[in-house]
């Protein structure tokens, strides 16, 4: 985004009070939420995820996964309760939360908005109001780990999708956020892009939830499941163990990989 | 669609690419001012001026014809100034009838229309050099030091990023209109007027695309702390080479604009 001399007396950055350990780093308690057209989408949510955890959210489309993902970074307002690092999301601390929760949306093209692939990754770190010296470390460190390190003046619009993807995950690491939330992140990949993006995700050692359809990664990656259908949570545990259930999966949209 | 269509920018390693975008911009601003004040009918001075553009050219590595071919695109704009041949008062060379209207084409209205075309060419040239020579980033950060408000940057630059997007999303549009358009065999089909309607719709389409869009990168910008206040970093110094590109062609624009009095 375009540019504004960063002045030496801007807000100092945005710290988060360091949370007790063992704490769980993401708490939904009955969470509910109504579009505004009256339109329900989720109805009593409630899931703890304990840090360094890696959550597959799986269910048919409609069933509420992107809207929950929304809730996480208070872009989307419901009832009941989030608690992001023992911090609970409300309107005083939206700045801290988004700082700790990294969303990477579905659509790379809605998330590289910059002119340059630097500014892209630099405008987390900017603006939690870190000095130069800081962003530029934190953009070379988040291209460095997600395998893009020469396109720091690439332009946002000529790269690949499986780039724009790896780039949009690259815009959020650089916050070094506590919890990273992708929404289907191998969605209109092609294999070699999935297989790389799928390495990818594997090196991070991140708290991650990812909303997906591809199964395949499921069982690959993620060792807990949690299967939506109609705004609510049908199952939750270990992935091996409800990938056997055949029916279970039938029920709700699903199949076995 | 490839991704490169409407980036103007030429990477080329010249004197002219590696000054201070600021610089640039500013030269080019002042380039064109003194162009738009060069008194009518200045010829030589008008030469002067092109040879100059010419030269900035060829040092720049882009060739003698690349700026001209690319001008021709904004000739036709030029046709406003049409009126400017009626409207000047002077010596009448002809006379033409428009129903009750006499109109008088003058030697003063003539001279005077092809001042604004040779000015107006010249003016895009130089727009086109900068924009050949400036990466549109660069060129982004350089209107900003140079206190052109925040909003009106960020508004160029949203539309350069995702005017590529727009077209793509257009070509789809226009794919599913064709695909959907047989003709019957011996020419017919639906009226011009339907057409239009169709085509109005999809302009209506291309509008709620974006405004959705727009509404996806709010949250995305949201997502990543934004607050209202867009930030980003300055890596851009002026250096002593910059200040003398810019002295020496603050100097020439005075020099032409004596030169052309005489």
């Amino acid at each position: 985004m375009p540019v504004v001399h960063v002045s030496p007396a801007a807000a100092p950055p945005v710290l988060a009070p360091v949370p007790p350990p063992g704490m769980p780093v993401l708490s939904i308690d009955h969470l509910s939420f109504t579009y505004p057209d009256g339109h329900p989408a989720l109805h009593g949510i409630s899931l703890h995820v304990k840090r360094g955890e890696k959550i597959a959210l799986v269910g048919p489309n409609g069933a509420g996964k992107s809207t929950l993902m929304l809730h996480l970074n208070g872009i989307l307002r419901g009832q009941g309760s989030i608690l992001v690092a023992g911090l609970p999301v409300n309107r005083a601390n939206l700045p801290l939360i988004r700082a700790k929760v990294g969303l990477v949306f579905q659509n790379p093209d809605d998330q590289l908005f910059s002119p340059t692939v630097f500014e892209d990754v630099a405008f987390g770190p900017l603006h939690m109001g870190y000095p130069e010296a800081d962003v530029r470390r934190r953009v070379e460190k988040a291209l460095h780990q997600v395998g893009m390190q020469g396109y720091l003046e690439r332009l946002s619009h000529h790269l690949s999708v499986g780039e724009k993807k790896r780039i949009a995950i690259a815009t959020v690491l650089s916050m070094e956020p506590e919890i990273l939330v992708l929404d289907e992140p191998t969605a209109g990949l092609d294999p070699r892009a999935r297989r790389s993006l799928i390495a990818l995700l594997r090196s991070l050692s991140l708290t991650m939830l990812v909303s997906t359809h591809d199964m395949r990664l499921v069982k690959d990656l993620f060792f807990r499941m949690v299967i939506f259908d109609e705004g609510r949570i049908v199952a939750d545990g270990p992935t091996d163990m409800l990938l056997e259930d055949a029916a279970l999966l039938e029920a709700h949209g699903l199949e076995q990989p | 669609m490839r991704a490169d269509l409407f980036d103007r920018y030429q990477a080329r390693a010249s004197l002219v690419h590696a000054l201070d975008p600021r610089a640039k911009v500013v030269m080019a601003v002042l380039f064109i001012l003194s162009n738009v004040l060069l008194p009518d009918g200045a010829w030589a001075a008008f030469l002067i001026s092109w040879g100059a553009i010419l030269g900035i050219s060829l040092l720049a590595r882009l060739g003698p014809g690349f700026v001209v071919n690319r001008s021709v695109v904004a000739l036709p704009f030029v046709l406003a100034a049409v009126s400017a041949i009626f409207s000047v008062p002077g010596r009448p060379v002809a006379a033409l009838e428009l129903g009750a209207w006499r109109l008088l084409v003058t030697e003063a209205g003539l001279i005077r229309f092809a001042s604004i075309v040779v000015r107006s060419w010249l003016s895009v040239q130089i727009a086109i050099l900068l924009t050949a020579t400036t990466h549109f980033p660069d060129l982004l950060h350089a209107l900003r030091h140079l206190y052109v408000p925040k909003m009106v940057v960020a508004v160029v630059a949203f539309m350069y990023r995702y005017l590529f997007v727009l077209a793509d999303e257009s070509t789809r549009l226009l794919r599913a209109r064709d695909a959907r358009s047989p003709r019957p065999e011996g020419g017919g089909g639906l009226s011009a007027a339907w057409r239009a309607r169709v085509a109005g719709n999809m302009v209506g389409q291309l509008f709620l695309r974006s405004f959705e869009r727009s509404d996806r990168v709010y949250s995305a910008m949201l997502a990543r702390g934004y607050t209202g206040q867009l930030l980003t970093l300055n890596p851009h110094a002026m250096q002593a080479k910059d200040w003398l590109a810019l002295l020496l062609l603050a100097l020439f624009s005075v020099s032409i604009q004596v030169f052309s009095r005489l």
